[in-house]
């Protein structure tokens, strides 16, 4: 959910492993500043990013396939359209929308394997950035406090740490060997 | 006062308190939070009215911007 700097990473490392089922969504297009830490290239400004995504991902890995959602999502629609996957990964960028998705989570996708994410702005320590499980089944990364702000910025590195973690988080559930 | 417990610590806080004034005193913001209260998740229209009680046990997971 979500295909800005966590989402779209994560979906193109779990498209490389193999993994052959995506489900993409975002409501959002691809802008200029976008292009500092996700996955999208320069003639792809202005197309969905779902879209854009699954154009990308399909050249990594034509062997996947790729359903996308095109719409803003919303503590009511969650656990519609979610209600049959495997794992789920929250990559929004708005803290009310990563509060209402892991609300949505808790009250109406029991047991599901949910990772969700905080804290991951700016250029600051690299082992900060943790995977802690914080309902079973449910895992948080981040540090927990760098938000997005004036002089921390959101970059490829350590938002690319924080997505690589939900990664191998969600290749555990997967696989059914969380640790 | 009254004592709750809140991620794991215990608290002091007015017995008249309610979890919306909880997370005003934790400077949080209501919209950013998941509240859990004795293991029920509670809407966020439920903080403003929703009394802690002596012995509440609360999680409360917040989460900043950035993705």
């Amino acid at each position: 959910m979500g295909l800005g700097g966590l989402g779209s990473v994560l979906a193109v490392a779990l498209a490389r492993i193999g993994v052959g089922h995506l489900l993409l969504a975002d409501f959002d297009v691809v802008e200029p500043s976008n292009l500092n830490r996700q996955q999208y290239f320069i003639d792809q400004i202005g197309m969905p990013k779902t879209t854009a995504l699954k154009e990308n991902i399909t050249r990594i890995n034509p062997y996947i396939a790729i359903d996308i959602i095109q719409e803003r999502l919303t503590e009511k629609s969650i656990p519609v359209l979610f209600k049959s996957v495997d794992a789920l990964a929250e990559c929004f960028d708005n803290p009310e929308t990563k509060a209402a998705a892991l609300r949505a989570v808790l009250t109406e996708l029991p047991g599901i394997g949910y990772v969700t994410t905080s804290g991951l702005a700016g250029y600051g320590a690299n082992n900060t950035i943790i995977t802690k499980m914080i309902y079973p089944n449910v895992y948080m990364v981040g540090d927990g406090e760098s938000a997005a702000s004036q002089g921390q910025g959101l970059m490829a590195p350590r938002v690319g740490i924080a997505a690589h973690h939900q990664a191998n988080k969600i290749l555990q559930l997967l696989l059914k060997h969380p640790m | 006062m009254i004592t709750i417990t809140c991620n794991g610590k215990e608290k002091q806080v007015a017995a008249t308190g309610t979890v919306l004034e909880l997370i005003a005193e934790l400077k949080l913001d209501p919209a950013t939070v998941v509240v859990e209260c004795d293991r029920k998740i509670l809407k966020p229209e439920e903080y403003a009215g929703y009394c802690l009680h002596e012995g509440a046990v609360l999680e409360l997971v917040r989460f900043v911007g950035g993705g």
